[in-house]
């Protein structure tokens, strides 16, 4: 409540507000609202308004001003004593309750002090003020304290010199990162090499075939590998087999001129070949006597991809349907799966057979339970996982061999993009993009790491790391144009690749681990006996 | 200008001055090491070890680092031998800002030589192993204050002052007057931590810094 008294004018009228907080309380009892009364306050006041200014008035004014309180009208009114409005009494200064020596209000922030200053600039350190202490006060605290009053704060007039300086140091330190790097955080250390920089993935092919004749069609999948190591390919409408262990080459099947094949795959035994033609029929072959041992027919468009699982082929139609056949009986059409819009491009089952995964031209990744026949040939089932992140065509899909739940889908030119899958839970677990078209997966059965093979507009083959992701190798140019498909050996190492350049291109991928390779070929060998062996009827 | 006093007769293994002021500039070249490795000023695989005091202690590779510190602590002796540097100072500022955010506060007092009559042999010879062993303590004390020191997370840059006395020999254009980076007293919370002595040199060691509410 307390105004600064506005400076008095002339006028008469003006009140002043002189009543302050700190007014002594004698005024309290006069009647302060009245500036004209000044009743009962002590003699030392001038009581009268004279009209001749006094010294010993002026003093007294100036006691009166000093505390605020101007009567107004008199003379003294007029006095230019009012220099100060208000003038607050000497402010108590205030104990800190630090056991340190009192400060002043002054400003603690040393650093924007006057660097010349250093000595008050020192013994601020112990919150010393020389300016307000007296010089006594400060050399007995001094030398208290040990601080002496004369000294100067030097340093060097070089900063220091910024870290890595050393280009070498820079250099090595990054060289050295991987192995302070938790697992997956840097390249390669995903994977169960312990230097990158050891392995060499050629960049060029171990073999070459010529394979005249093959279509340039992304939709179709002309190369199976079988678990005997036998490399099938379809060239034109003739199918040929390629013994890897002996490299003789053997037809086995040549159709009409004006026809096609538009898919082939090996059963898990390596002893019969599925070929889908565009005409909807599916054959099936046995390579042991090089014959043909049926045709199923009823699919109405191209069967581009098939898939073999135990004694079903699964076929992949361009009506979007997929067939699975039983391929021992009569009525082979035991189911039918109907999930796509469009031409159904990838088709696998997984090892175990318990899911089936299949993409499409409408650019949907479906997981399929993988029960046969329960629900009847004629009954459409719902996929059981339905995933629709791909925006182009999803003909590669792959299953990871030594994590079953793992499924990775590539996506075509517009899309690039392999995801990866858990079957179990539906989560999409890794995205990876990459700079081309995806024309297919390989896991590899040996390390952490998978290979996309890809189309427009790089042509290449890139080796990735799981789960970082990160890129192990690219081979550039693999071929001259589209790689369009993919077949992994038996034993994992070799990789063959066929494109529209009429070229069957082998590449040394993996290394099987020594000890290993026997164990694998013992058991591919075994396995194939294991594994369903088929009776046709 | 400083002639090499002995305190003791000659025949005993006794420290001279110039002994303790080369064990006082290793011990500082040793302390700022470990001070700017444990605080994260310069990367830590510039730092390989090397034995010393009985203990690995980590110093720097970087050539550019090490040659600074060097100079620093070559004219660091030469006021040892003189006396006329009083405290030493490592300031921690960060890089952006340049707010001092720790600073180790290095007092060098001189011993106070034993009473003038004393015999040579009434006082002993401070051994080597003793020294040596105060300082390792102050060493694996400066290494385990990271336990309650600040975490920083920013580029930090260093930097050494030397407080001397007002009549100090300055090389001209190596040493400039500075302003002391101290930290803000409010926000400043000082720890002390071991000293040790030669015979010459008393060394005591503090460290305070930077610290929010």
């Amino acid at each position: 409540m307390a105004f600064p008294p506005k400076t008095p004018s002339a006028h008469s009228r003006s009140r002043s507000e002189t009543k302050t907080p700190l007014s002594s309380s004698f005024y309290a009892a006069a009647n302060a609202s009245n500036p004209f009364l000044v009743a009962s306050r002590p003699a030392s006041r001038a009581a009268s308004p004279v009209k001749k200014s006094s010294s010993q008035a002026h003093a007294s004014l100036k006691r009166q001003a000093s505390v605020g309180l101007i009567r107004k009208g008199g003379v003294e009114s007029r006095l230019d004593v009012v220099t100060r409005d208000y003038v607050p009494p000497p402010p108590k200064s205030e104990k800190r309750s630090r056991s340190q020596p009192s400060r002043d209000t002054r400003d603690r922030f040393i650093t924007t002090r006057d660097p010349a200053d250093e000595v008050a600039a020192t013994l601020d350190l112990m919150s010393l003020n020389p300016e307000s202490a007296s010089p006594g006060h400060t050399a007995r605290l001094a030398a208290a304290t040990g601080v002496p009053l004369n000294r100067r704060i030097l340093a060097y007039h070089e900063p220091p010199p910024p870290a890595s300086s050393d280009p070498l140091m820079a250099q090595a330190r990054e060289l050295v990162r991987p192995l302070y790097a938790r697992a997956g955080s840097t390249p390669g250390s995903g994977s169960a090499s312990t230097g990158t920089k050891d392995r060499k993935i050629s960049t060029s092919a171990q073999r070459v075939l010529d394979a005249p004749g093959m279509i340039d069609d992304f939709y179709l999948n002309l190369i199976s590998w079988s678990s005997l190591n036998v490399v099938g390919i379809a060239l034109g409408s003739s199918v040929y087999v390629w013994k890897a262990e002996t490299g003789e080459v053997t037809l086995i099947s040549e159709g009409p001129e004006d026809s096609y094949i538009a898919s082939l795959d090996f059963s898990n035994d390596g002893q019969y070949l599925g070929i889908g033609y565009p005409n909807g029929a599916v054959e099936l072959w046995d390579l042991e006597a090089q014959q043909k041992l049926r045709t199923m027919t009823g699919h109405s468009a191209q069967v581009g991809v098939l898939s073999w699982n135990g004694h079903v082929l699964s076929s992949g139609c361009q009506d979007g349907s997929i067939w699975h056949h039983d391929v021992r009986v009569a009525r082979h059409k035991v189911m039918e799966l109907l999930g796509h819009q469009g031409e159904v491009c990838g088709l696998k089952w997984r090892a175990d057979g318990e899911l089936l995964a299949s993409g499409g031209n409408d650019n949907v990744l479906n997981i399929w339970d993988g029960r046969v026949g329960d629900v009847g040939p004629s009954t459409p089932s719902s996929a059981r996982w339905t995933k629709r992140n791909h925006t182009a065509a999803v003909k590669a899909v792959a299953w990871c061999p030594w994590q079953p739940a793992l499924l990775a889908s590539g996506g075509g030119t517009s899309d690039a993009t392999v995801h990866i899958w858990n079957t179990t839970t539906g989560a999409r677990l890794h995205s990876l993009v990459t700079p081309a078209q995806i024309s297919s997966i390989q896991w590899s059965p040996h390390r952490k790491e998978f290979l996309t093979t890809h189309g427009y507009p790089t042509n290449a083959i890139m080796v990735h790391s799981y789960p970082s992701m990160d890129k192990v190798a690219e081979i550039k140019d693999a071929h001259d144009s589209r790689v369009l498909f993919s077949a992994i050996s038996p034993n994992g190492e070799l990789l063959c690749t066929a494109a529209g350049d009429e070229n069957l291109k082998f590449w040394k991928i993996w290394e099987a681990p020594k000890v290993k390779k026997k164990e694998a070929k013992d058991s591919s060998r075994m396995g194939s006996t294991k594994v369903g062996i088929l009776g046709i009827r | 200008m400083a002639p090499t006093k002995q305190k003791h007769a000659p025949t005993r293994q006794a420290i001279t001055l110039k002994g303790s002021t080369a064990l006082v500039t290793e011990f500082f070249k040793f302390a700022a090491n470990t001070i700017l490795f444990q605080r994260g000023v310069y990367p830590a695989d510039d730092f390989h070890m090397v034995k010393k005091y009985g203990q690995t202690v980590l110093v720097t590779q970087d050539l550019a680092l090490e040659n600074y510190l060097d100079k620093i602590l070559k004219q660091v002796n030469q006021w040892l031998l003189t006396g006329s540097i009083t405290q030493l100072v490592l300031a921690i500022i960060s890089k952006d800002s340049r707010t001092p955010l720790e600073r180790w506060v290095f007092d060098i007092n001189l011993v106070e030589p034993p009473a003038a009559t004393e015999s040579p042999q009434a006082a002993s010879a401070k051994p080597e192993s003793e020294i040596q062993a105060e300082i390792r303590n102050i060493l694996k004390q400066i290494v385990s204050t990271v336990t309650f020191l600040p975490v920083i997370d920013e580029p930090t840059v260093f930097n050494i002052l030397a407080y001397t006395k007002e009549s100090v020999d300055v090389p001209a254009n190596e040493w400039v007057d500075t302003d002391p980076l101290a930290i803000e007293a409010s926000k400043s919370q000082q720890v002390k931590l071991r000293s040790f002595s030669t015979d010459v040199h008393r060394i005591e060691a503090m460290v305070a810094y930077r610290y929010e509410g």
